[in-house]
C-alpha cells in the first residue's frame, strides 16, 4: 500500500508540471503587453515599465518560468497587484470558507444521492423509483444560479433563514455558527451532485444486485437488508466513489457561481474578481490551488477505490 | 424406492417468467422425488428449465419470475407456503445451493473466511471467531490446501477449480439436508471436473445428505446419481432410476440423448444427434413437446399433451407409446433401437 501511495504520488509530478506550466502561460496568452493591461489605459510609459520589472517581465519567457515554479514551490506565488498583499495571503483567507462550503456540498451530496440511488436500485421501475429519477434530472439540469436564486426566493427573502445571505459577515472565522448561515449555499451546491450520485448509485446498485454473487448470498438465507447493504452496496459503492471524488474538486472550483450568489468570500468569487481587475498574481494562484486541490483529491479517490476493492492489488 | 424416506417431493411445479414479449413458462408441470442420502440428476438441454426449477425450490428466481403452481414437499411441508422468513432460515441452513460458476458466484470484496462464516453466524449462531475456526475446517474438508491461509484470501486469489471447493464449503457450513448443485462443474476444466464430482459424492456419503445434481452431462449422471429425471422443454419426461435409465430408457427423447453420447463398449463410426431444436417457450406445441422432433411421432403425439404416468417399479414417463391410448405400431423403432408398445398398437399395425 505504501508502494502503491509513493507511486501514485510521483505520478502526481508530471501532472502537477503541466498544470504550472498552463497557470503560468495564462499572462502571456492574454492577447496584449500584460504590463500595459495591469497598469491600464493612459498609463505612463514609466508606470508599465516599473510593472514590467516588478513582475519581471524583461526576463527570457523559460526564465520567467523557472523564477514562477521557484517561487511556488517556496510556497511564493507573488503578491496581488490590486492590494499588494502576498497572493497567499489572499487566498489563505478565502480558502476554507470555499473548502468548507465544498466540504458540506460534498456531505449533502453523498448523503442525498447514495440513499436516493440505493432506493431507486432496490424499488426499481416503481413509483419510488420514477419520481427519485424525475427529481434527480431535475436536480442535474437545473444551473446552480437559478436554483440557488429560487432557494433565496423561498426561504431567505420570506424571512425564514435570513442569516444565509449573511454566510459573508461570519468567515472565516471558523465552523458552524449557524447551521441556517451555510444551507442554503451548501443546498444550492450540493443538490447537483446528489443527483450525480443518485443516478451513478442506482445503475450501479442495479448492475451489481444481477450479479451472480448475490444470488449465492441469497441462497445463504441473508435477509435482503443485508444483501443490499453488505453485499451489494460495497461492490456498487467502487465507481461511485470516483464521483464523490471529482464533485468535490469540482464543488471548489466550481463554486464560483454560489459563492457569487450569496455573495460568500471565497476563492470562487477571489478568482473572478481577480480576473475583472486583471490581477495575474491572483488568478494564477487560485487556479493552481484548485489544480493541486483536484490532484490530490484524485490521489484519495485512488487510494479508496484500492481499499474498497482489493483486485486492483494485481494491477 | 418406496422403502426410502422421500425428504423433498415436488409436485408439478410451474414457473412462468414475464417477459417483453409476454409470459413464458420455463418449468411447467415438473414433479419428482428425492429419497434421503440419495441423489437425483436432473437432466436436459440448455433452457428445458433445470435451473429454474432449482431456483424454484429455494424460492430465489428473478423478480420477474412467479410460482404458479404446484408443491415443493420438504419433511412433508410446502415450501410454497412459507413465509419470506421460514425461506430465509432454510437457506443455506437445510437446503443450500452450489451454482454453476465458480468465478462470479463469490463476492469480490469479501475473502473467503468472511463468506463462509456468514453463514455459521447467522444459522448457528456462532461468534465471529468461532466461525473463523469454522471455516477452516470447511477449507480442510473440501481438499484445499493451507486452508489457513487460504481462509484470509480474495476470490481473485483462488483458481477456478479452488473457487468451487470454497462455494462447496460454503454450502456445507451448515451441515445440509439437501445439496443443490446446479451444474457445478460445467465451467471447469474436464481434469478438475471429475475432482469436484468426486469430492461431491465422497461429502454425500459422509454427511448423509441427499443431492439435486443438476447437468447437462448424461457422464456426469452415470458417474454420480441415484435416480435421474431427465427434462425436456419445462417438463419431465422420464424419472427412473439411474441403472434402468441407463440400460432401458423407454423416451424416445431419451434414447436420442444416449445414442448422441459417445460410447466406447460398441463401435461407431459417428455420433447420432437429435434432429431439430427445442421449442421456443412462447410457441409450444399443443401436444407432446418432442413430438416435432420425434421419430415415432403419430397424430395422437401432435394433438395431446401425455400426462407423467407412474409404472409398477415407480418409475415415470411421459409418452403416448406406453399408454393405453398409444395409435401407432406396436414395435416401435427409436433412433435404431426397438420399444413394445402399449395398448391398442397392435389393431392398427402391420399393414403387410
Amino acid at each position: 500500500m505504501t508502494k502503491f501511495i509513493i507511486r501514485r504520488l510521483l505520478q502526481t509530478i508530471p501532472v502537477l508540471l503541466g498544470v504550472t506550466i498552463l497557470v503560468f502561460s495564462l499572462m502571456h496568452l492574454v492577447p496584449g503587453d500584460p504590463a500595459q493591461i495591469v497598469a491600464g489605459e493612459g498609463a505612463s510609459e514609466q508606470t508599465v515599465e516599473n510593472i514590467r520589472e516588478r513582475l519581471g517581465l524583461n526576463e527570457s519567457i523559460p526564465v520567467q518560468y523557472g523564477t514562477f515554479l521557484g517561487n511556488a514551490l517556496q510556497g511564493d506565488l507573488g503578491s496581488s497587484i490590486r492590494s499588494g498583499r502576498p497572493v497567499m495571503e489572499e487566498i489563505g483567507a478565502r480558502f476554507w470558507v470555499t473548502v468548507e462550503l465544498a466540504f458540506y456540498a460534498t456531505l449533502v451530496a453523498v448523503f442525498l444521492g447514495l440513499i436516493a440511488g440505493i432506493v431507486s436500485a432496490v424499488r426499481h421501475y416503481t413509483l419510488a423509483d420514477t419520481s427519485i429519477m424525475i427529481a434527480a434530472l431535475f436536480g442535474l439540469s437545473m444551473p446552480n444560479f437559478w436554483f440557488g436564486l429560487l432557494l433565496i426566493q423561498w426561504f431567505a427573502i420570506g424571512n425564514w433563514m435570513p442569516e444565509s445571505l449573511e454566510f459573508l459577515k461570519m468567515r472565516p472565522s471558523g465552523w458552524g455558527d449557524s447551521w441556517r448561515q451555510i444551507i442554503l449555499p451548501v443546498l444550492t451546491l450540493g443538490t447537483g451532485g446528489a443527483a450525480i450520485i443518485a443516478r451513478m448509485t442506482r445503475s450501479s446498485m442495479l448492475e451489481v444486485i444481477g450479479q451472480d454473487y448475490i444470488r449465492t448470498a441469497r441462497a445463504k438465507g441473508v435477509s435482503e437488508r443485508i444483501v443490499t447493504y453488505r453485499h451489494a452496496l460495497k461492490n456498487a459503492l467502487i465507481p461511485v466513489v470516483t464521483v464523490v471524488g471529482l464533485e468535490f474538486g469540482g464543488f471548489l472550483g466550481g463554486a464560483v457561481l454560489t459563492e457569487t450568489i450569496f455573495a460568500i468570500n471565497g476563492m470562487g468569487r477571489l478568482t473572478i474578481d481577480a480576473i475583472r481587475t486583471r490581477d495575474f498574481p491572483i488568478v494564477q494562484g487560485t487556479v493552481l490551488v484548485i489544480s493541486v486541490i483536484f490532484v490530490l483529491v484524485n490521489l484519495i479517490v485512488d487510494i479508496s477505490y484500492r481499499l474498497l476493492n482489493k483486485r486492483i492489488d494485481m494491477n | 424406492m418406496s422403502a426410502n424416506e422421500i425428504i423433498l417431493d415436488v409436485k408439478d411445479l410451474q414457473t412462468s417468467f414475464k417477459t417483453d414479449t409476454g409470459e413464458v413458462r420455463a418449468v411447467d408441470g415438473v414433479s419428482f422425488q428425492l429419497p434421503k442420502g440419495k441423489t437425483i440428476g436432473i437432466v436436459g438441454e440448455s433452457g428445458s428449465g433445470k435451473s429454474i426449477t432449482s431456483l424454484s425450490i429455494l424460492r430465489l428466481l428473478a423478480s420477474n419470475g412467479t410460482i404458479k403452481n404446484g408443491e415443493v414437499l420438504y419433511k412433508g411441508q410446502d415450501l410454497l407456503k412459507f413465509s419470506e422468513a421460514q425461506m430465509r432460515k432454510l437457506r443455506g441452513n437445510e437446503i443450500s445451493m452450489i451454482f454453476q460458476e465458480p468465478m462470479t458466484s463469490l463476492n469480490p470484496v469479501y475473502t473467503v473466511g468472511q463468506q463462509i462464516s456468514e453463514a455459521l453466524i447467522l444459522h448457528q449462531n456462532m461468534s465471529k471467531k468461532e466461525a473463523a475456526v469454522r471455516s477452516v475446517e470447511l477449507l480442510k474438508l473440501v481438499g484445499i490446501p493451507s486452508p489457513d491461509k487460504r481462509v484470509k484470501n480474495y476470490p481473485f486469489e483462488l483458481s477456478g477449480g479452488m473457487r468451487q471447493r470454497v462455494m462447496i464449503a460454503m454450502s456445507l457450513a451448515c451441515n445440509p439436508e439437501i445439496l443443490i448443485a446446479d451444474e457445478p462443474t460445467t465451467a471447469l476444466d474436464v481434469t478438475i471436473q471429475a475432482q469436484i464430482l468426486e469430492l461431491i459424492k465422497d461429502l454425500q456419503e459422509r454427511l448423509g445428505m441427499s443431492v439435486i445434481f443438476i447437468t447437462h452431462d448424461l457422464g456426469v449422471v452415470a458417474e454420480t446419481c441415484d435416480y435421474v429425471a431427465v427434462m425436456y422443454a419445462g417438463q419431465v419426461v422420464e424419472y427412473a432410476d439411474v441403472r434402468t435409465l441407463f440400460k432401458e430408457p423407454k423416451l424416445p427423447y431419451t434414447i436420442g440423448l444416449l445414442n448422441s453420447l459417445p460410447r466406447h463398449d460398441i463401435e461407431q463410426d459417428k455420433l447420432e444427434p437429435i434432429q431439430g431444436n427445442v421449442p421456443s417457450p412462447h410457441n409450444m406445441p399443443v401436444g407432446c413437446r418432442f413430438a416435432p422432433r420425434c421419430p415415432a411421432a403419430t397424430d395422437l403425439c401432435r394433438a395431446k399433451m401425455p400426462k407423467l404416468e407412474t409404472d409398477e417399479n415407480g418409475n415415470q414417463i411421459r409418452c403416448w407409446i406406453y399408454s393405453e391410448e398409444w395409435d401407432g405400431e406396436s414395435e416401435v423403432n427409436l433412433y435404431g433401437e426397438t420399444r413394445i408398445a402399449k395398448g391398442r398398437g397392435t389393431k392398427t399395425v402391420l399393414p403387410d
